[in-house]
């Protein structure tokens, strides 16, 4: 166990070099764009002397070097400044909204993903069938589909034609969780739609990639049915494929539901990064890149981590 | 013991097809086999002949790309032919059982021995879980595997390969079939391990009667284990005969040139007085970057023109030292001396000509040779690259390799190695391997992926290729059969040591180091009666694994009183 422990140590001490290399780029990527953020909070009718006064005030006027410090200094203890639109703290302005994404990240991924891998297992073991083409012919339709566009669909049947669910994802606090539930539902299901496909064809993948095993014959010629030779002796040999996958397509739940936010009007961290670039709020845009970034290198972490202790000889060295 | 004459499988006129380049072909064109009750039957032949595919039908099994296109197979009243994919599930595991020939790679990584052991019987409800565990130790104490008790609730990766290889037998015994079929379970092991393998398979097979149909190219090791045995050649019947009487009187030609293969022997050449040594290994210690070493001390010298094999188990470090004298892997202590010259150990640093003196030749030519690269350029790159020959020079440079291997350049040249046989693809390794124009060469295993004709071909060449060009050889194999029929000096390794060297003719005569005595007395010989005699002499718990991890390296190294 003393390996494993040490290998996890490693991936999250190279996670965290990694994560310090992107906040460098980051931070001047958006010191290299153009314009004075004096100039933009101030517009164009403010005089030199204002100016020079908000840059002073700003801490504009030091080195980038030292900002960026300060800036890193700031961030470890979750402090990334204030907006310089509404001079709120971007703590406090985003920390809800990220709350908000997770929690239907976390909606969406506790269907897709058993969903994804029982449907892969199901088509690994009929594979060729009707029921295998049908299946994939549904998740590429979906996978290939703009999400706006799925979700547009899917407002017009749930929403409007039947009146099912709510085309806005109106929250407010004090919602019982039944009502979250019920209102998200929509969202939810088009980001379900968005990520099984990838899951599920892995899952496919894995498995009858190891069906020319020698240990799969083996299982055959002892007897055992189809199904159990899916299930118990190759599926526990495909985990690693799947789990990585699996971590791919939940980083995109939390990074990448821009759209499907916007489409269903949902309180979310995309929304809130669309509107500080548009506004050129740089604390904000840095806050939520770096908050992306760590998303992707923890979940990535993970799936590593999952893909070791799923390996038996990882697990039980000789 | 005496065998009841019950039928138990009964197959007739099988013919089995094969899917390749979108058509069907005939692979068993129309064999007969009858097994009773009890009974050993050894099928061997070649790669291709169909002995596999034959052992898994007799399970009512087509493996993929394969279907049972005619005759019957009737086990114990049921024709499988036509049974239902259930009726045949039913009886795989239960009343047939299987053991394949890698028991690494046919245990499943993910699950424990034992739970493998039990998953048929507690699947035919046969037994419940407890009672299904205490049968699998008593089976493992018989195949005589160590700590019975406890090396089922390991993972396969743990376990040894010829551990492994008794554990699954174990296995084909825990519904206690009618039959089970064999496919070369050992042919992946050492000759020592080997053994082991051997008395065990036989021991229980003769213990439950259980009738077996026991599948290898090796004849010598049929010949311990089979009551009768049937020869096959690309997928039709040679013979058939009772074990004695196909082995003193073989009637087909077929039969008798398989017997005759180990005939090919060139005699022995002496070491040429008063000469440097072309390459001297001195005094070598090598570990893999932070592991234990390797190679221990390791000493010995390669002449002009002579094949020096170096021989011990998989494991002893002969493969290692190839990496050392090629550079591969830089010695932690020693040095490698070239015509009295020291070597750069790391092959970086040596010109084009010191690498020029040095190529190898692989194992696996499947592997070795890039497959989307025309033959041409395999062997044209060396050509090219030491001799810096290019345009109609370099193609009358590989026309002439191509020549020197027996294959004909206009129809080679321009083809793949995909195209070609295993023999074919090994040839061409050899002309890359000659394309720099060496002095040396080391041949790793080259034929021990091979069938014996083929095998024998390839020996053969690279004998007159010696004779022609005047070449030296680092012979790395565990097939003593080989050494002897090829070798001038043996090296014989074990734990990365050195235990005995000297020429061929004295290394086949005692006394032996008795590490070296442990090797040459596990090469299974055509004699029925060899692994009986070879038991009662050693005693079953003095072979094998045990018996080599006795020995000590340095227990009377007979070294240097022979040279």
């Amino acid at each position: 166990m003393g390996d494993i422990l040490g290998l996890i140590a490693r991936r999250l001490g190279l996670g965290l070099v990694i994560l310090f290399v992107i906040s460098i780029i980051i931070f001047f990527m958006v010191e290299l764009l153009p314009g004075d953020i004096a100039q933009a909070v101030l517009g164009q009718g403010a005089t030199e002397d204002n100016l020079a006064a908000l840059r002073e005030q700003m801490g504009l006027n030091k080195p980038a070097i030292v900002r960026y410090l300060e800036w890193l200094g700031g961030a470890v203890t979750f402090d990334f400044g204030s907006s310089i639109v509404t001079g709120e703290r971007v703590t406090g302005l985003i920390g809800e909204r990220f709350m908000n994404t997770l929690f239907l990240a976390a909606y969406a991924a506790v269907i897709a993903v058993p969903f994804a891998i029982i449907l892969g297992v199901i088509v690994a073991l009929l594979r060729n069938s009707i029921f295998d083409r049908v299946a994939n012919v549904l998740t590429l339709t979906s996978i290939s589909s703009p999400e706006f566009f799925l979700g547009y669909i899917l407002i017009l049947f749930f929403a409007v034609k039947w009146g099912m669910f709510p085309a806005i994802s109106s929250l407010s606090q004090g919602m019982s969780l039944g009502d979250l539930l019920y209102r998200t539902f929509l969202p939810a299901l088009t980001l379900v739609l968005v990520v099984t496909a990838h899951m599920m064809r892995m899952t496919r993948a894995a498995i009858i990639n190891l069906l020319a095993s020698p240990y799969i014959e083996m299982a055959r010629l002892k007897g055992a049915p189809p199904w159990k030779v899916i299930v118990k002796h190759a599926l526990p040999n495909a985990w690693a494929p799947i789990i990585n996958v699996v971590a791919l397509n939940l980083a995109y739940l939390i990074t990448g539901v821009v759209l499907v936010e916007v489409v269903f009007v949902y309180p979310g961290i995309g929304q809130a990064l669309v509107d500080a670039v548009s506004k050129r709020d740089f604390p904000v845009v840095q806050a939520c890149c770096l908050i992306f970034a760590a998303t992707f290198i923890l979940l990535n972490l993970a799936a590593d981590v999952g893909a070791i202790l799923t390996n038996p000889r990882l697990r039980h060295p000789k | 013991m005496v065998k009841s004459k019950d039928v138990l499988l009964e197959i007739e006129d099988l013919q089995i097809q094969g899917y390749s380049d979108e058509q069907w072909i005939d692979i068993i064109k129309g064999v007969d086999l009858t097994l009773h009750r009890g009974e050993v039957l050894g099928l061997i032949g070649e790669s291709g002949a169909g002995k596999s595919t034959i052992g898994a039908a007799a399970m009512g099994y087509a493996r993929d790309g394969t279907r049972i296109s005619g005759g019957s197979i009737e086990f114990d009243g049921m024709e499988l032919t036509t049974a239902t994919e259930e009726e045949k599930r039913s009886l795989r595991g239960n009343r047939i059982a299987y053991v394949a020939q890698s028991a690494a790679a046919s245990f499943n990584p993910a699950h424990k021995i034992i739970d493998q052991h039990t998953e048929a019987p507690l699947h035919y409800r046969l037994k419940k879980r407890l009672e299904a565990q205490e049968d699998a130790m008593e089976l493992y104490e018989k195949l005589r595997l160590p700590n019975p008790e406890e090396i089922g609730f390991r993972y396969p990766h743990q376990v040894s390969g010829g551990q492994l290889q008794r554990a699954m037998t174990a296995m084909a015994m825990s519904c206690r079939p009618d039959l089970i079929i064999f496919d070369e379970p050992t042919t992946a092991l050492d000759v020592t391990t080997q053994i082991e393998v051997l008395a065990a398979i036989r021991d229980i097979v003769d213990e439950y009667n259980t009738a077996a149909i026991y599948i290898t190219h090796d004849l010598a090791v049929v010949a311990q284990m089979a009551d009768t045995i049937k020869v096959l050649l690309k997928g039709e019947e040679v013979e058939e005969a009772s074990t004695k009487e196909m082995l003193d009187n073989p009637q087909e030609d077929y039969t008798k040139s398989l017997w005759a293969v180990r005939s090919f022997k060139r005699p022995q050449k002496e070491r040429p007085k008063n000469d440097v040594p072309l390459i001297s290994v001195r005094n070598v210690d090598a570990s893999y970057t932070g592991g234990e070493k390797v190679l221990d001390d390791v000493s010995f010298d390669v002449y002009e023109g002579m094949t020096v094999a170096v021989v011990g188990e998989s494991g002893s470090g002969k493969s290692t030292t190839a990496r050392v004298i090629t550079g591969l892997l830089p010695p932690s202590k020693g040095e490698v001396l070239f015509k009295g010259e020291p070597f750069p150990p790391d092959y970086r640093n040596r010109s084009k000509d010191q690498l020029r003196q040095c190529q190898m030749i692989y194992q696996m030519a499947d592997t070795a040779l890039n497959p989307k690269v025309q033959i041409s350029e395999i062997i044209g790159r060396p050509a090219a690259f030491y001799q810096g020959l290019r345009g109609s020079e370099l193609k009358s440079r590989v026309d002439e390799l191509l020549d020197l291997i027996e294959l004909e350049p206009s129809k080679y040249y321009n083809r793949y190695p995909p195209e070609l046989s295993g023999g074919q693809k090994q040839r061409i390794g050899i002309a890359r391997a000659l394309a720099a124009d060496p002095t040396f060469i080391i041949c790793d295993e080259v034929t021990s992926a091979l069938d014996q004709l083929v095998a024998e071909g390839i020996l053969r060449l690279l004998d007159r290729l010696q004779k022609e060009l005047n070449l030296a050889y680092m012979f790395i194999t565990h097939d003593l059969a080989t050494v002897r029929s090829i070798a001038d000096e043996v090296v014989v390794m074990q734990h990365g040591q050195v235990v005995e060297q000297g020429p061929k003719e004295e290394m086949f005569k005692p006394p032996h180091h008795p590490y070296t005595d442990l090797l040459l007395s596990s090469v299974p010989e055509m004699d029925p009666d060899w692994l009986t005699t070879l038991l009662e002499e050693r005693g079953v718990d003095n072979v094998g694994e045990a018996a080599s991890s006795d020995i000590d390296p340095d227990a009377g190294k007979v070294q240097g009183t022979k040279i």
